[in-house]
């Protein structure tokens, strides 16, 4: 470990609190309807979209209205990406010649990346045509994205709206309004500048398929290329993880140097630590979003340290090699990254929900994919997927102002809205749904030999492969231990599953409380109120999310990881 | 139902229309006309023809060029199939491999530099670490008949060091020094 490496660690967290404000007070502008500098060209554009849709921008939606219209677009979309894939060999732009996608494969791919997953279970260079990866996977890299981000900014709303000034109505916007702003607004301009940046550090963005090389001794080599640069801009910022490689963020044309990773690490990060900001000030106390992304900071840095930690030193298999004790585990990491910057990207990418990895998971030690993997089963509330991570804080914060009320006797209220029944069933609801989807998934297959089947490694490290992929599935991350081969019958469907229990079962309470709150008037604070700005909160809010998640998964941990860190031997 | 759904469907084919169609290809368009080397995937160019990618490890196993990490992209730097080993930590497998790697080099395990023993993320990775090219420093001299003294000071000379001293780690690409190393003077060649 040294010094420059914890330089970069910190320099990192203080560069994503240095974007959060001018990006979260530009989200609030773009959400509120407020004319910003990209307004005079995309208003029309906006306008039109919404004429050709039949939507009217002013008419609010109720939540039920608004669950409705995300559920009916996502399904829409789920729909089209399927036909695209397994018709890819028919449509043009394939210049490989690749043949339509399997229907298992396909099914699992289209849900992958309508929920924000971007689970993949293809290698990109070697199945998916140009077309495909521009028009099917690159779309729902932004509109998977958007709908977060609305989702997101639909909860915020149930706290900021005052029915007394609303003539009563618990509207909680437009979905429409919203999915189409956060895909213009956000996404787009960010997404061209981003590109733009990465072709000029040296990214591939053609639309041929592959670069023929005579290598210096003799034989020749096929380098895949292909559009890479306007996928890899929405993938990072949208939190989506997909890589146009199998070999995702680690292939060096998906992250050619340090630079180049830095920018796409603060890329994952930005809109969700964003996000929090935003939140703040529609709820007209900017620091109620800190004290939310402070809490996020604590949990973050105590990850990285540990997987940093970890990674700095040779794996038992390494050692019994006879490899050099003294020597950093670079099995599965790439040279320009090192390990510093390897375990900074797998804590950031898991802490988000987003699931690009530049060194392999499955080879990490086993604490150190202990962090990854954590985060995960955390719920992804550490910064998180775009919106997906705050509007799952939100409820952690629901949750713990509950636990609060509890121990100190009386009725919970958060931000001046009272916290029910109702109110922290739904959040318990959504605080469940993806850890039984994670636990009976992986039960189900470490019990059967469809499960087994998939796994490579033998002994606790296989058996952590099988939880990893489920959490990553449930949790809408995306990134694997990757030496489980997940393309059989069983795992395409019931990762399948399981990220659709990820999104919808979390999005639909999310959006019944925001309509519950909605509804509810606010009280003004006074001394009895429990004040959640202050180090107390946080504390208490980081506590939760940390015990919350030992008390569903340490079992399951102690059966993979910390049986692998404990047991010194080999399998 | 038609309130949902004709937004729905509309929505969808407009942004598969602006994202999926106008964005990719005006991104295209911008890399072609302004940085066409890089969008090309930066080729590198030997007597007109492409040698390889500056950016993509190949292999190399001649004596007298320096060799990159191991590669479990296919049957090694496959750059149509890009992949990790994904060992575990406690995998004899890997183990195994790495004793294997080490044998390569005549040496104890223990004295080579680890990058030249484990296979990277991409299994294209282009670089290894300085001390992994030093440390073949003798066997290349040795192949070409020059002094070590020139491969040490060519192998300086494609350092690049960490930016800030901060981001990313020291590293030298194999590609980029073995063409410096054909490049070498012949009388140089022939001392």
């Amino acid at each position: 470990m040294t010094l420059e490496d914890w330089i970069l660690i910190f320099a990192f967290v203080a560069l994503v609190a240095a974007i959060a404000r001018p990006l979260g007070l530009y989200l609030d502008a773009v959400f509120a309807g407020r004319r910003t500098v990209f307004s005079p060209v995309l208003r029309p554009v906006e306008n039109g979209f919404y004429r050709l849709a039949g939507v009217k921008a002013e008419t609010e939606q109720d939540w039920k209205t608004y669950a409705v219209a995300i559920l009916a677009f996502s399904l829409a979309c789920t729909l089209g990406l399927y036909a695209l894939l397994r018709l890819q060999g028919l449509l043009p732009l394939n210049p490989q010649g690749f043949d339509g996608v399997a229907p298992n494969i396909a099914m699992n791919t289209a849900v992958s990346f309508v929920t924000n997953t971007n689970w993949q279970a293809y290698g990109g260079e070697s199945t998916m045509s140009h077309l495909t990866q521009m028009i099917g996977l690159t779309v729902q890299n932004f509109l998977s994205a958007a709908v977060g981000i609305a989702v997101a900014i639909a909860f915020a709303r149930g706290f900021a709206r005052h029915p007394a000034r609303n003539g009563g109505a618990s509207t909680i916007g437009n979905f429409w309004v919203d999915l189409t702003r956060a895909t213009l607004y956000v996404l787009l301009p960010i997404s061209i500048i981003l590109a733009i940046v990465f072709i000029a550090l040296g990214m591939p963005q053609t639309l041929a398929g592959s670069l023929h090389a005579t290598t210096l001794e003799g034989p020749s080599q096929d380098i895949a290329v292909g559009p890479v640069a306007s996928q890899i801009a929405i993938k990072m910022l949208g939190t989506n993880g997909g890589g146009f490689f199998n070999a995702n963020a680690a292939h060096p044309f998906e992250n050619m140097g340090p630079i180049v990773n830095l920018i796409q690490m603060l890329s994952i990060f930005a809109i969700g630590a964003a996000l929090t900001i935003t939140f703040g000030r529609m709820v007209r106390d900017e620091r109620q979003g800190w004290a939310l992304l402070a809490a996020m900071g604590v949990l973050f840095l105590i990850g990285t340290g540990i997987a940093y930690w970890a990674e700095a030193q040779a794996t038992p298999a390494l050692i019994q090699a006879g490899v050099d004790p003294a020597a950093m585990n670079m099995e599965g990491k790439e040279t320009r990254f090192g390990v510093a910057a390897s375990a900074l990207f797998a804590a950031i990418t898991t802490a988000a929900s987003c699931g690009a990895v530049n060194a392999m998971h499955d080879s990490f030690s086993a604490l150190g994919g202990m962090v990854p993997l954590t985060n995960i089963l955390a719920g992804e509330v550490i910064v998180g997927g775009v919106g997906a991570g705050f509007y799952g804080i939100l409820v952690f914060a629901i949750l713990t102002i509950f636990v609060a009320g509890l121990m100190v006797g009386r009725t919970p209220a958060y931000l001046g809205k009272k916290i029910e029944a109702r109110d922290v069933k739904l959040a318990v609801l959504a605080i469940l749904a993806s850890p039984l989807a994670i636990l009976i998934g992986t039960a189900f297959a470490a019990s059967t030999d469809w499960g087994r089947a998939g796994v490579q490694d033998a002994g606790p490290h296989g058996f952590t492969e099988m939880l990893y992929a489920f959490a990553s599935a449930a949790g809408n991350n995306g990134s694997a231990f990757g030496g489980l081969t997940a393309t059989s019958d069983y795992y395409t469907y019931a990762q399948a599953a399981a990220m659709l229990i990820g999104r919808f079962l979390v999005i639909v309470p999310a959006l019944a409380i925001a309509g519950n709150l909605a509804a509810k008037p606010v009280t003004p604070a006074s001394s009895g109120s429990f004040p959640t700005t202050g180090p107390l909160f946080i504390g208490l809010l980081a506590l939760i999310i940390l015990i919350v998640g030992a008390l569903t998964f340490f079992p399951a941990l102690a059966l993979g990881p910390l049986a692998e860190a404990t047991v010194g031997r080999l399998f | 139902m038609l309130q949902t759904l004709r937004p729905a469907l509309v929505l969808f084919a407009l942004f598969t229309l602006l994202t999926g169609v106008i964005y990719p290809l005006a991104m295209t368009a911008v890399g072609q006309t302004f940085f066409q080397h890089a969008a090309d995937g930066s080729p590198i160019m030997r007597d007109g023809r492409v040698v390889g990618s500056a950016l993509i490890g190949q292999s190399f196993s001649r004596d007298d060029y320096f060799w990159g990490r191991p590669s479990a992209a296919g049957s090694g730097y496959d750059a149509r199939a890009s992949s990790g080993s994904n060992l575990g930590p406690t995998s004899q497998a890997l183990a195994d491999r790495v004793r294997a790697e080490a044998e390569r080099y005549g040496v104890a395990a223990q004295d080579i530099p680890v990058d030249l023993l484990t296979t990277s993320g991409s299994g294209l990775d282009p670089h290894i670490s300085p001390a992994a090219a030093l440390f073949q420093a003798q066997r290349v001299a040795d192949a070409r008949r020059v002094p070590i003294e020139t491969v040490r000071r060519l192998i300086g000379t494609h350092t690049e060091l960490p930016v800030a001293g901060i981001l990313g780690e020291a590293r030298v690409n194999v590609l980029e020094l073995n063409l410096a190393l054909d490049e070498l003077p012949a009388h140089e060649g022939a001392s």
